[in-house]
């Protein structure tokens, strides 16, 4: 029984670590700037993991093969050493707190710095199962909007012309271009419940909550389409609610926005 | 006196076990009071710790065994989207029309199944069950300190969970807020989706039913722990599991009242027309809601303050259980006694202070993240503290291989495969992609659903004897422990994948998505093998039912163990001890003491052991 | 030491000696509402946790009030209703007579403690009344649950505290009855007065708990801005 269990331990610990280092489903290659720094505090931390993982099965494995009940006599009455407590205690509270420290420096670099000066607005308002993508237009400002005036069929964010602000804001909805290689400053907000923006190889996610305006900043660094997925179960269709990002190089990205522009 | 103290005498008291191995010494002791005669008195609303313990147990098993049919059909769902399941259909006839499952009924399935197995099983059977049963017998009391308050516990949870079931017959059906409820979803009625109208207002009465229980229960637990303890029962000759339970009733008793105050604030907003959660100019279906001013956030303080204290009350019960289970099939003292009395009580202390980490995506400050984040990975030292000690217990050990050290053994190496991977989890940085996705699916099922699972499979077949007095065929419980160790793994460790890919949890499929569609595979085999793991689950509940008739019968103290519920009969008498009192005279885990006569020596040994 | 053991019971008493004398070792297990040997502070510390739990509750909801005033917008006080202040003499007096009553029972003057205790359900009575006519006013004012968070706060805080001195004055009834029960059949054992005293114990531990956070709450919603 014994060997049985720590053949069974074994296996399963050779089979997670052949999953995981296989990559054979792995995450996107990360297009923003932060994105590597993500990925390689990820790598970092899933080998430290992997070492304890390792370690912790086999340990076990090996105790349950070498102490299984054999032959005569009895177990040792060991049952205290203040010496191995005090270390290993004082080992994991390093490893772990070191961790937890490394881990926050994208984060702050993310969410403690404000959106650099120069950075695109764009404002990401959520609703049920849509994008609704808002930029500011030639005037570099958001228009003022207004609840009673918001119509899914021609004002989905609730524009209010009155505003010689809002004329110029375009509006497109599910579709997210942005320019490669600068700063993005998405607003993020909410119609209706908590969504969340999520797009896999940007490595950014944060909720759109209603009643909030939600600042994030990031520099796409390639060009391509690539998914939004909302992160946060926000009703019926939460599976399909689906917006596209198109990281587009400068004169590309200023042509999309043009031809989105009221004539 | 004489025939009631014989099973008390001192050959009992393992100075010579043959009269205990040989089951000759099993006379009943009679009680001093005879148990209530009526049925319903007796069985029903019996005021009986260990009658209750049992009601909770049976409440769990059957709630289980619901969770899992509702998880397979989430299961079905995930692996195959399209395909039509007339048969299964029968059982949701309104929900599964044609016999596919919708998206909604999906989303209804994952909150219920979330609701049932957190509170009714995680919480209800290593809790309500073991510890209702256990706690009492294992400090030396006759009962729990208010037996009738532990009665109201019991039908109080009874009542919760039969108006959470009541949320699948109503119109709309079971709501599909999961098992969060995050506002504003689950607080502007059933414009936001279906089953967010009465289905989500019994949700809430649900979990405010359980609430009240939990609490009623943790007083009684904390008030037996602490004073109804017998003679020599220091606090430092407590068992594992009694330090796991009383420290699980403090946190109850403090956690639950949050999720009530939550609660309430939820019905009121949506029944009173109140906006504690609701933020104003809401938009939902084209229709403006009246409400104003309220945050979203709010709830999620508050849920989570709840939740997170929450986990640990699923797991630690189960840490108990394996503390207790490892020492007795170890032969061995548990390793570092104190130094697991404070793991304990450290990760209740900072089990209430991290409750952010589930919130670091949501809006909230990111210098409080940060906070919540080291406070997160500190949580991680008490938790290998405690597995350290199980690994150092093994060392120059003993090991039999029972049943339930099989699922103490396949605890710890759950525990921590599921306990690594929150260290990802914690870091800010790294929750920004893992945050809602499959990662975290495959992190607190492992830790807090299959970990807990297993310390309550582990106590479920070591105490069986005691329970019932027949013990539960072992070649069914081996096979069972292994199809179920195996399928677990298989179920979980590829869903780390699916997290990393970037699958976010609570999707019915994956055909929305071009960068999901190529996980599909990973699906299939993730719900091949949850069939067959909820297949062995048969094993159990045939072997436990088969068990409590026709199990061989077992003796006072098969296990050799040490504790005080193996010093009485199996199954115990109405009021535990008789007329007698047990008096302590050692710790709980003296195995293999040098110089014993036996490998194990019951806690109501006399001190010095007397000359053979 | 030449007895021959035979029991648990010789064991005890090899032990730690002889049980001490009057601690019931019979009668009344199983079945009852409590074992016998039910140390009486098994009241007092239950009734410490329960305050503990019901601490947090209303802590829940101060820090969503709290939350909830931090977003402004439409938060608007409310002005206190003047029969607030009458209510909080009142409640504040009940806690004097049950003071008062349990000096009395301690002095085993049961029937007089008896007497105060009735005193101070029909003052708990007279502030639960003294509540709902504050309720009147301010719907008579227009105010409603959902007319703005504060009206919302004040109607949660103040139903929720009075469903809970709802439950002391059941619990002061149940000791009443129970008082008065003992004292007619048993004049008083030293063991019934010394339970009756734990109960009535825990009780006031209660309801000036009650009190007590009544003054926060009237501190809460009105003088603390």
């Amino acid at each position: 029984m014994g060997f049985a269990l720590a053949l069974v331990i074994g296996v399963i610990t050779l089979g997670t670590v052949v999953l995981f280092a296989g990559r054979f489903w792995w995450f996107p290659e990360a297009i923003s700037e932060h994105g590597p720094s993500i990925d390689r505090q990820f790598m970092l931390t899933l080998t430290i993991i992997g070492i304890a993982f390792i370690l912790a099965q086999a340990t076990l494995a090996f105790f349950i093969v070498r102490y299984r009940r054999q032959g005569e006599g009895r177990a040792s009455y060991w049952h205290d050493s203040p010496r191995l407590e005090a270390l290993w205690t004082t080992i994991t509270a390093v490893v772990f707190l070191s961790l937890a420290v490394l881990g926050q420096r994208v984060w702050a670099k993310l969410h403690l710095n404000a959106p650099p000066p120069g950075a695109l607005q764009v404002e990401v308002t959520a609703q049920q199962f849509v994008w609704n993508i808002r930029y500011p237009g030639p005037d570099g400002k958001f228009g003022r909007t207004r609840t009673e005036l918001i119509n899914d069929v021609d004002n989905p964010v609730g524009l209010d012309f009155t505003d010689p602000a809002a004329q110029d804001d375009i509006v497109t909805v599910n579709q997210m271009a942005i320019p490669v290689n600068r700063d993005i400053h998405v607003i993020l907000r909410s119609k209706d419940v908590i969504h969340s923006f999520w797009v896999p190889p940007l490595r950014m996610k944060q909720d759109a909550v209603p009643g909030l305006a939600i600042n994030i900043h990031f520099k796409a660094v390639k060009t391509g389409q690539f998914e939004i997925a909302c992160a946060e179960l926000c009703g019926l269709t939460h599976h399909r609610m689906r917006g596209f990002l198109l990281v587009l190089s400068e004169p590309e990205f200023e042509r999309w926005l043009q031809q989105r522009a009221s004539p | 006196m004489g025939a009631s103290s014989a099973p008390f005498s001192v050959s009992a008291q393992g100075k010579n076990p043959r009269i205990l191995k040989g089951g000759k010494a099993m006379t009943q002791a009679t009680a001093v009071h005879e148990a209530p005669k009526s049925f319903i008195r007796r069985y029903i609303f019996s005021t009986d710790h260990k009658v209750i313990g049992l009601q909770y147990l049976f409440l769990a098993m059957a709630a289980v065994a619901i969770g899992i049919v509702l998880s397979l059909y989430m299961r079905l769902r995930l692996a195959w989207p399209t395909e039509r399941w007339p048969l299964l259909g029968k059982l949701f006839p309104n929900a599964m029309a044609g016999g596919t499952i919708s998206p909604e009924f999906y989303l209804s399935l994952v909150t219920m199944h979330g609701t049932i197995m957190v509170f009714f099983v995680l919480t209800t059977a290593p809790l309500g069950g073991f510890g209702n049963y256990f706690l009492p017998i294992q400090v030396g009391a006759h009962d729990m300190a208010f037996p009738v308050l532990n009665m109201l516990s019991f039908w109080v949870t009874l009542a919760g969970f039969l108006v959470l079931m009541a949320a699948f017959f109503v119109s709309g059906g079971a709501p599909i807020s999961g098992w969060t409820a995050y506002a504003p979803l689950s607080a502007v009625g059933e414009i936001a989706g279906p089953g967010l109208g009465m289905g989500q207002n019994l949700w809430i009465l649900s979990i405010a039913l359980f609430c009240i229980a939990s609490l009623l229960g943790a007083l009684n637990f904390i008030t037996t722990t602490l004073n109804l303890r017998t003679k020599g029962m220091a606090m430092t000759r407590l068992p594992l599991t009694v330090w796991a339970w009383f420290t699980t009733a403090v946190l109850a008793l403090l956690a639950f009242p949050v999720l009530l105050a939550g609660g309430i604030l939820l019905l009121l907003d949506r029944v009173a027309g109140t906006s504690f959660f609701v933020p104003g100019g809401l938009i939902v279906s084209d229709k403006i809601l009246p409400h104003k001013g309220g945050s979203p956030l709010l709830w999620q303080h508050l849920f989570w303050f709840f939740g997170h204290p929450e986990v640990y009350i699923a797991i630690l019960p189960g840490m108990g259980i394996t503390s207790h289970v490892l020492s007795t099939f170890a032969r061995k003292p548990i390793f570092g006694y104190r130094a697991m009395v404070t793991a304990i009580f450290a990760i209740g202390l900072l089990g209430f202070l991290v409750w952010g980490h589930h919130m670091f995506v949501s809006g909230m400050s990111p210098y409080s993240a940060i906070a919540f984040s080291l406070l997160t990975l500190s949580i991680g030292v008490p938790s290998a503290i405690k597995t350290f000690n199980w690994l150092a217990t093994l060392y120059k050990a003993r090991i039999h291989f029972t049943v339930p050290m099989l699922f103490a053994l396949g605890f710890v190496s759950i525990f921590v495969t599921g306990g690594l991977s929150g260290i990802v989890l914690g870091q800010t940085s790294l929750d920004i992609p893992m945050h809602d996705t499959y990662f975290v699916v495959a992190h607190f099922h492992l830790i807090m659903g299959v970990a807990a699972i297993f310390g309550i499979f582990a106590g479920t077949y070591y105490w069986f004897p005691k329970i019932f007095g027949r013990m539960m065929n072992d070649a069914l419980g081996k096979l069972h422990f292994w199809l179920t160790f195996i399928g677990i793994y298989a179920i979980f460790i590829p869903m780390h994948i699916l997290g990393i890919a970037g699958h976010p949890r609570r999707y019915a499929e994956t055909a929305g998505f071009d960068f999901l569609t190529p996980l599909q595979p990973i699906h299939v085999f993730i719900t091949i093998a949850a069939l067959i793991t909820a297949g062995a689950q048969l094993l159990f509940f045939f072997n436990f039912f088969w068990s409590i008739w026709k199990g061989k019968k077992a003796e006072m103290n098969p296990w050799r163990a040490t504790t005080l519920e193996w010093t009485i009969p199996s199954p115990p008498p109405h009021d535990n001890f008789g007329p007698q009192t047990p008096v302590v005279h050692r710790g709980p885990y003296e195995y293999s003491v040098p110089g014993a006569a036996e490998d194990y020596l019951l806690q109501t040994a006399p001190p010095a052991p007397t000359k053979s | 030491m030449a007895k021959p053991i035979t029991s648990l019971r010789d064991f005890e008493t090899i032990a730690v000696g002889p049980r001490p004398p009057g601690r019931p070792e019979d009668g009344g297990r199983g079945g009852k509402e409590q074992p016998p040997n039910l140390p009486e502070g098994s009241y007092r510390l239950a009734m410490l946790f329960a305050l503990a739990s019901i601490g947090m509750l209303f802590l829940g909801f101060t820090s969503a009030y709290i939350v909830r005033q931090g977003l402004g917008g439409d938060w608007q006080p409310l002005d206190p209703p003047a029969i607030l202040w009458a209510n909080t003499l009142m409640l504040l007096g009940s806690s004097v007579t049950l003071h008062r009553s349990r000096t009395l029972l301690r002095r085993e003057a049961i029937r007089e403690g008896v007497r105060w205790l009735s005193l101070t359900m029909v003052l708990g009575l007279l502030f639960l009344a003294g509540q709902y006519g504050a309720w009147r006013q301010l719907v008579a004012q227009g105010v409603y649950l959902n007319t703005n968070p504060h009206s919302s706060f004040f109607y949660l805080l103040t139903a929720a505290h009075g469903v809970h001195v709802l439950g002391g004055i059941l619990g002061l009834g149940y000791i009443t009855l129970r008082g008065w029960r003992w004292r007619l059949i048993l004049m008083g054992t030293p063991d019934r007065l010394k339970h009756y005293d734990a109960l009535v114990g825990a009780a006031a531990l209660y309801w000036h708990f009650m009190d007590g956070l009544w003054v926060y709450l009237f501190i809460l919603l009105f003088l603390w801005r």
